[in-house]
């Protein structure tokens, strides 16, 4: 009996296993960023290159940078989602505009309107290379001690951003202890 | 004839050699040794937009982007230690081509070993049940006529 069930009990092991990795997405990157403090950076704003955008003035409260760029498909298909979300109120958008032309982005702004609080021009890409950016778009959650929380490589869509960031960006406005 | 196949095995040749070039048009480096190190990095650093090239292959503008990071980093006399950890601490360890042991992948090191362990257990068993099955069937008989 114990024949059988030996043979059985592995065949059925790595079935689990191999059906595990059929539905990952082999693109998916984990970033090594989560939960460590998100990289510092000041770059001029996209309106006006006069002004700085600094992350460290975003410290003590939940922010979301979205990485974007209007070579990206990517970007525009995700662009009325980020109006819904920049429309909730719930924490300020902040863009970084990967390696793209300022005059097209102020353009694409103006034409499909503006989710962002503020747009940081990152034109080398040196900026994107601290944050383990690969490919727009990509969306991180900063939580207000400045630690990185998540991160979302895609299109965003409502779904993940009500499962994902919505109640991780909750967690961080309950003080500790007060939940009961 | 056999000039016809020598041209053919040289422009064959030739063909590959400007493919070893690689992207770089420009040489990064004056130092041949500096030039050197800079292009095994390169050969070790995946390009993650392209996942299955490295950034010395891949004419994508991140790879473009992580290739000048390596240069300047060079150029700033920082080790090849130094800036795969760089990559590492900013893409993870997928960036390297010939990845690292950690906690999260020892099994995956040490599966073939275990593998070995256990075939060999299996098969030290298999081997002994069947002596001992031996050692009953001739001791059987024998038992039997004594």
């Amino acid at each position: 009996m114990l024949k059988f069930i030996v043979p059985l009990v592995l065949f059925l092991l790595i079935g689990v296993f191999l059906l595990i990795g059929l539905q990952r997405d082999p693109s998916y990157v984990p970033s090594p960023l989560i939960g460590k403090p998100a990289p510092e950076f000041t770059l001029p704003s996209l309106q006006d290159a006069s002004y700085p955008v600094a992350s460290r003035e975003l410290l003590g409260q939940p922010w979301v940078l979205n990485v974007w760029g209007t070579w990206c498909g990517g970007c525009r298909e995700e662009h009325d989602v980020l109006l819904t979300i920049a429309r909730s109120n719930a924490v300020p958008l902040v863009g970084l505009n990967w390696k793209d032309d300022n005059a097209a982005a102020q353009r694409w702004l103006s034409d499909l309107g503006n989710p962002y609080a503020v747009v940081a021009v990152d034109h080398e890409g040196r900026v994107a290379i601290d944050w383990g950016v690969y490919g727009a778009p990509e969306t991180f959650l900063i939580g207000p001690d400045g630690v990185v929380l998540y991160k979302h490589i895609a299109p965003m869509t409502l779904e993940v951003w009500n499962k994902e960031f919505v109640p991780r960006i909750e967690a961080t406005r309950t003080p500790k202890g007060s939940e009961t | 004839m056999i000039g016809l196949i020598r041209g053919l095995v040289l422009a064959a040749s030739l063909a590959w050699a400007g493919a070893a070039l690689g992207i770089d048009a420009e040489r990064a480096f004056d130092d041949p040794a500096l030039q050197a190190r800079y292009e095994n990095i390169n050969r070790e650093l995946r390009c993650l937009v392209c996942q299955n090239q490295t950034i010395a292959d891949s004419n994508a503008t991140l790879a473009a982007d992580l290739r000048r990071e390596v240069r300047e980093m060079i150029a700033a006399g920082k080790s090849d230690a130094e800036i795969r950890e760089f990559m590492i601490q900013r893409y993870g360890d997928f960036v390297l081509y010939r990845p690292r042991m950690t906690a999260s992948n020892f099994l995956l090191w040490a599966a073939p070993v275990l593998l070995l362990v256990i075939g060999a257990l299996a098969a030290l068993r298999f081997v002994r049940r069947r002596a001992a099955e031996a050692d009953i069937d001739t001791e059987g008989p024998e038992a039997g006529r004594s």
